[in-house]
């Protein structure tokens, strides 16, 4: 595939990690968290962290939707078919998330409710369209990538008359989450997790730009460097965040420029900003409230909003007992640091959400083995 | 969840909403509602059926040479 085969390189892997090594300064570390799941997945699947050596270290960080949204969103998403008896869709990764109780869409589904799988928005609309008789739901989750398609969804829906479409809104957003990280305990008291830069978000910022990322890294002091999620993106964008640190800087830098511009894309942030507004507050699993860190659906667009039209409340839902998910969104702590991984915790049968999508930390770890060559620590578990 | 795939543009629709692309022998409608232009032949970033931003093929090959840059060895030859 063109523009994707170029940037694994195996070859040219190797000789950047031997830069990355002759750069490094021995006599420090670098703790460098990738903000988005693509990156974590990116990192595991191909091996990254093995050619990097032992003083540079990726921190996981929050950026997987899935990951992020707490348990009631989707016990709403889940009442919406069972109650309402709406059609819901929603993207893949949805639907083994854990909801309360463990149930998840996906067993609410096996139980009979009218749960479908959708790859767009698109399909969404297709489906409202050909069974007007029936609500369509589409449970909406994302970053701001995901954000513009549902816009236009909406706009559409509206200028279309689709009135049996709405969406229940679960955007949220990158900036916001990122200065969150920095003013946890963790970080800025105890100092439990040093971060010295980020690796910032690819696809987000093919969206937003790199410009929003300019006062954090500013106030914060801390290197940001947007990364493509190829494995030689990410290693080049190290390099980078390496260079900063070791030269005490502390700019917004553009590995990914092939893509993100200062400026991001405007046609997409215009179409977001008629449609969406910024919610006062959301809660983010591992974060929790974080303020205006989510966007829900202008009054103007309110009959295509699901949680006006079926009166949606949110309750507050605990995590399960020993799941570590929240700690390991921060980047606190590492999935081998849970009990439950891969003992009470799988893919199959998951019980936090860093275990369900692929872009989740602790099922990255699993599914590329990269756990089984760690300390002892797993025939303890 | 926000992998994109860059895909290339083989055909538009008269109304410029949609467009199909190839990738790698797959094709697929999708929306370009997203852009504000667009010509067969580029390469755009495919994500749950929208187009989200073109690739820029100068950018692209400047950061593989930016790469390769970063590869080399300025004060000797790297053996292994």
């Amino acid at each position: 595939m063109k523009y994707v085969d170029e940037f694994r390189n195996g070859h040219l892997a190797k000789r950047l990690a031997a830069s990355i090594a002759r750069e490094a300064d021995t006599g420090r570390s670098y703790h460098v968290m990738e903000f988005c799941g693509g990156h974590t997945h990116a990192i595991f699947r191909y091996g990254v962290q093995d050619l990097m050596p032992a003083n540079v270290q990726f921190v996981h960080g929050p950026g997987c939707p899935v990951c992020v949204l707490p348990m009631g969103r989707i016990d709403n998403a889940i009442e919406l078919a069972e109650r309402h008896g709406a059609i819901v869709c929603t993207y893949g990764d949805m639907m083994r998330v854990p909801a309360s109780e463990r149930k998840s869409l996906i067993k609410a589904k096996a139980a009979g409710a009218d749960i479908r799988m959708v790859y767009s928005i698109r399909d969404a609309m297709r489906i409202a369209r050909e069974t007007p008789g029936r609500e369509v739901v589409f449970f909406a989750i994302g970053f701001e990538t995901t954000t513009p398609p549902s816009a236009v969804a909406i706009r559409d829906a509206r200028a279309e008359g689709l009135k049996n479409f709405s969406v229940f809104c679960n955007h949220v957003l990158t900036p916001p989450a990122i200065q969150r990280i920095m003013e946890t305990p963790d970080v800025s008291e105890s100092r439990t997790i040093a971060i010295d830069g980020f690796l910032g978000p690819a696809h987000v910022s093919a969206v937003i730009g790199s410009q929003p990322y300019e006062p954090f890294a500013a106030a914060f002091g801390r290197p940001v460097v947007i990364a493509g999620f190829e494995p030689l993106d990410v290693m080049q964008a190290m390099l980078m965040v390496i260079r900063q640190l070791n030269e005490g800087r502390h700019e917004v830098e553009n590995e990914y420029v092939r893509v993100v511009t200062r400026e991001g894309n405007l046609k997409a942030q215009a179409l977001v900003a008629d449609v969406f507004e910024v919610r006062d507050t959301f809660e983010w699993r591992g974060l929790g409230d974080v303020p205006f860190s989510a966007l829900r659906i202008r009054e103007a667009f309110g009959d295509f909003d699901a949680e006006r039209r079926f009166s949606i409340e949110t309750r507050k839902v605990r995590d399960a007992k020993s799941c570590e998910c929240p700690s390991i969104l921060r980047g606190a702590k590492k999935p081998l640091d849970c009990k439950l991984f891969g003992t009470a915790c799988t893919p199959e049968s998951p019980i936090g959400s860093c275990m369900v999508s692929s872009e989740g930390a602790c099922a990255a770890y699993w599914t590329y083995g990269r756990f089984r060559q760690g300390p002892q620590k797993e025939a303890a578990a | 969840m926000c992998l994109a795939l860059p895909a290339e543009v083989v055909a538009i629709s008269a109304d410029n909403e949609t467009a199909i692309v190839a990738l790698g022998g797959v094709k697929k409608e999708i929306s370009v509602a997203l852009l504000e232009e667009i010509a067969v032949g580029d390469f755009v970033l495919v994500h749950v059926g929208f187009a989200l931003h073109r690739l820029s093929p100068e950018e692209a090959a400047r950061t593989l040479k930016m790469i390769e840059e970063a590869g080399e060895d300025p004060l000797e030859e790297l053996s292994a």
